[in-house]
């Protein structure tokens, strides 16, 4: 689950980390009063949106064609400014090198008091998968995206990896503080914040924290200027983390996986046009390659989970069937404690009620794959019934009509 | 010969008791495991009946189960906010093999759980697989144990239902297993390919290794580095994902294209550098191996 910048730094000032002060807006209007409330002659408009890369971005028209605006961050001087910035962007799509071609729609806009930077810094905590623990990441080229550096200069990047039992280590936050050359107020400022990023990562189930750019203004403050914190989902499905549940923004969300999710289902959207219903996160990767491989391309990513009952295939039908590019549909199902015949009736049961209007094609096996078999037959219903994963990819493709 | 299991290992169940523990149970028993002992918390000094009438004892902690019945290993069906804190209870106790099944365990408790099982002897399966089976012998976990064959193909995977496919087409060709090991999906997991190719090459048993990796994190590369270095024996790999989209996640936890890091095409790469005779296609994992066998293949 990602939150949005200015619900991050409400969390960040929870935790003690130095943050510029601002307010979010949803009309015109707030943007104007936020902007008075701040008082400070400079403020920055920001567009919020869960995707990186907001201030190189461009602002469309709601066709998606006519440009209106270029970039996502905006500075203004009075009030007026603020509600003008703010109603040129409020309701318009934002595309940035993050959101695709269709951008995101921009709902909100974070109005935060202006600074005086003298340096920008990179500071980006995320799991080290190899080594078993989170991993702290530092460059001196804040503002820069880190695949980019680390892509470039390697060796600019520092990283020091940590218990969570014992947190980072005062000799760790002055080793980067010391790379970042730092000195005085500004390194024991740099060494601190490092240190409540690391705690507030462990405490608040994070998946990634960064900070890009973390700044050194001209009077040597340390300020966390952007903020970007994605939460463990399953921390959030555990009742780990109450506090943060209520901040999920769905409208962030693809509406369709979020609904597959609210079933238990795990769904990813793709561009193609062959629906999949598979069980099994694995097997259901591999259905999708192998559907490539024989010359169509996959609509989506669909795991059932091992324990799929009729309800859910139901649902399942139905999210695949949303989708208006579906032109055949898949099931590929081993049986391993998802019983075949099991699901056979689920399917057949499906098919009816759902009023399945593009041929499906399914390749069953293990655990009782004969009755499975016996009840797809018996269904009356138009079902291809595929002997092997290759087989079914094959008939599926045949079914939509791409090839012959 | 197998690895980790055989018809010996005497497996305790935290969480017989509840739903998933139940099933299993009765799976396990079914296929000729030893379920020597439950351990479900308050529940300690009744026993658990199977399908089938056999009474096991159920004890309140682990370290009394292994105390009064000799458990060495143990199999994990506690719900995941409480899963990590049942393998820590069980590596206590001093069990070396904790298979741990359960789905969904926060990342940070397998952060957790990683360094503290660092300092123990124990060996962690999982979090969120399919456990391991030595064929005929014993199976520790939730896999369908008729279609594995007695053999001396090992087979090692992140996954689950694919590992079941692959067991699948080896058995129809007439290649059974020495042991099957799914070690999950997860981001942070007890054991590695590398620690499981380790041990099948050292077991004479093991003719040859199917390993199923999918999209996402380095640990195929870092499987692909200790082929190169350490096996002779045949190696067949597959890597599922390959056209996954980047920055998703396909259902496994693990399962993503992060910075550009992760691709199959990586995995693929550096496994084909290391004489490893990959497959693309997930139906044709079985028959490369035959053809490897017969020396048809690459």
């Amino acid at each position: 689950m990602n939150l949005h910048e200015f619900q991050a730094k409400e969390v960040f000032r929870k935790h003690g980390i130095a943050v510029p002060a601002g307010i979010a807006a949803e009309t015109p209007d707030q943007a104007a009063v936020a902007f008075q409330k701040l008082g400070v002659p400079v403020a920055v408009v920001k567009a919020q949106i869960h995707a990186g890369g907001r201030g190189k971005g461009t602002f469309y028209e709601s066709d998606l064609k006519t440009v209106r605006l270029q970039g996502g961050v905006k500075l203004v001087r009075t009030a007026t400014e603020a509600k003008d910035m703010a109603s040129k962007i409020l309701g318009f799509p934002l595309v940035t090198k993050q959101t695709g071609p269709q951008g995101r729609v921009v709902r909100r806009v974070y109005v935060e008091a202006g600074c005086e930077i003298d340096r920008e810094l990179y500071l980006g905590i995320v799991l080290d998968r190899k080594a078993g623990r989170p991993v702290v990441m530092a460059s001196r080229e804040g503002g820069m995206e880190i695949e980019e550096v680390a892509e470039r200069n390697p060796e600019a990047i520092l990283k020091e990896t940590f218990d969570i039992g014992h947190g980072l280590q005062a000799y760790q936050a002055r080793r980067l503080a010391f790379g970042m050359g730092l000195s005085g107020e500004s390194f024991k400022q740099y060494a601190k914040i490092v240190g409540q990023l690391c705690r507030l990562y462990v405490e608040r189930d994070c998946s990634l924290l960064e900070v890009n750019p973390l700044v050194v203004t001209k009077q040597g403050t340390v300020l966390a200027l952007d903020a970007k914190m994605g939460v463990d989902e399953r921390a959030i499905d555990l009742k780990k983390q109450p506090e943060l549940e209520p901040l999920r923004d769905v409208e962030e969300e693809d509406p369709v996986e979020h609904e597959a999710t609210s079933y238990g289902l795990n769904y990813v959207s793709m561009e193609g046009n062959i629906g999949c219903m598979v069980n099994g996160a694995g097997l259901a990767m591999a259905t999708m390659d192998i559907i490539k491989q024989a010359g169509g391309a996959p609509a989506n990513f669909l795991d059932v989970g091992g324990g799929a009952n009729k309800d859910q295939v139901k649902k399942a039908f139905k999210l695949l069937l949303a989708n208006g590019s579906v032109r055949a549909l898949f099931i590929n199902i081993f049986g391993g404690i998802l019983r075949c015949d099991v699901l056979a009736q689920g399917i057949v049961d499906a098919v009816k009620e759902v009023k399945v209007s593009v041929p499906v094609v399914v390749r069953l096996e293990g655990t009782n794959v004969e009755m499975g078999r016996e009840i797809l037959k018996g269904s009356g219903l138009e079902i291809t019934a595929a002997s092997d994963m290759a087989d079914g990819a094959r008939k599926a493709i045949e079914a939509a009509g791409l090839k012959k | 010969m197998s690895i980790l299991v055989d018809k010996s290992t005497k497996v305790v169940v935290q969480g017989l008791t509840g739903e998933a523990g139940t099933i299993h149970g009765n799976g396990m028993l079914d296929y000729g495991t030893q379920v020597v002992a439950g351990v479900t918390p308050g529940k300690g000094g009744t026993s658990w009946e199977s399908k089938k009438g056999a009474k096991v004892p159920v004890f309140n902690t682990v370290e009394e189960a292994v105390r009064r019945t000799g458990a060495d290993a143990s199999v994990v069906f506690v719900p995941g906010i409480a899963a990590a804190d049942g393998v820590m209870e069980a590596a206590a106790a001093g069990i070396p093999l904790v298979v741990c099944i359960t789905e969904g365990i926060s990342i940070m408790d397998e952060v957790r759980l990683r360094a503290y099982l660092t300092r123990t002897k124990t060996r962690m399966i999982g979090p969120n697989c399919p456990g391991l089976i030595t064929p005929g012998e014993t199976k520790l976990g939730i896999m369908p144990g008729y279609i594995h064959k007695p053999g001396d193909i090992g087979v090692v995977s992140r996954s689950g239902t694919l590992t079941y496919e692959v067991v699948w087409q080896l058995s129809a060709l007439g290649l059974g297993q020495s042991t099957a090991v799914g070690i999950g999906g997860d981001p942070v997991q007890g054991t590695d390919f590398v620690d499981v190719l380790e041990l099948f090459n050292r077991d004479e048993k093991t003719r040859a290794v199917v390993m199923v990796g999918e999209i996402g994190g380095t640990m195929e590369e870092e499987a692909a580095e200790f082929i190169r270095k350490n096996v002779k024996k045949p190696v067949v790999a597959f890597i599922g994902g390959q056209t996954a989209p980047p920055g998703k996640r396909m259902g496994h936890a693990g399962a993503i294209i992060q910075g550009g890091k992760g691709t199959a095409a990586a995995k693929y790469e550096a496994l084909q550098a290391a004489g490893v005779a990959t497959v693309r296609s997930p139906a044709e994992i079985g028959r490369t191996m035959k053809a490897r066998l017969e020396g048809k293949a690459p």
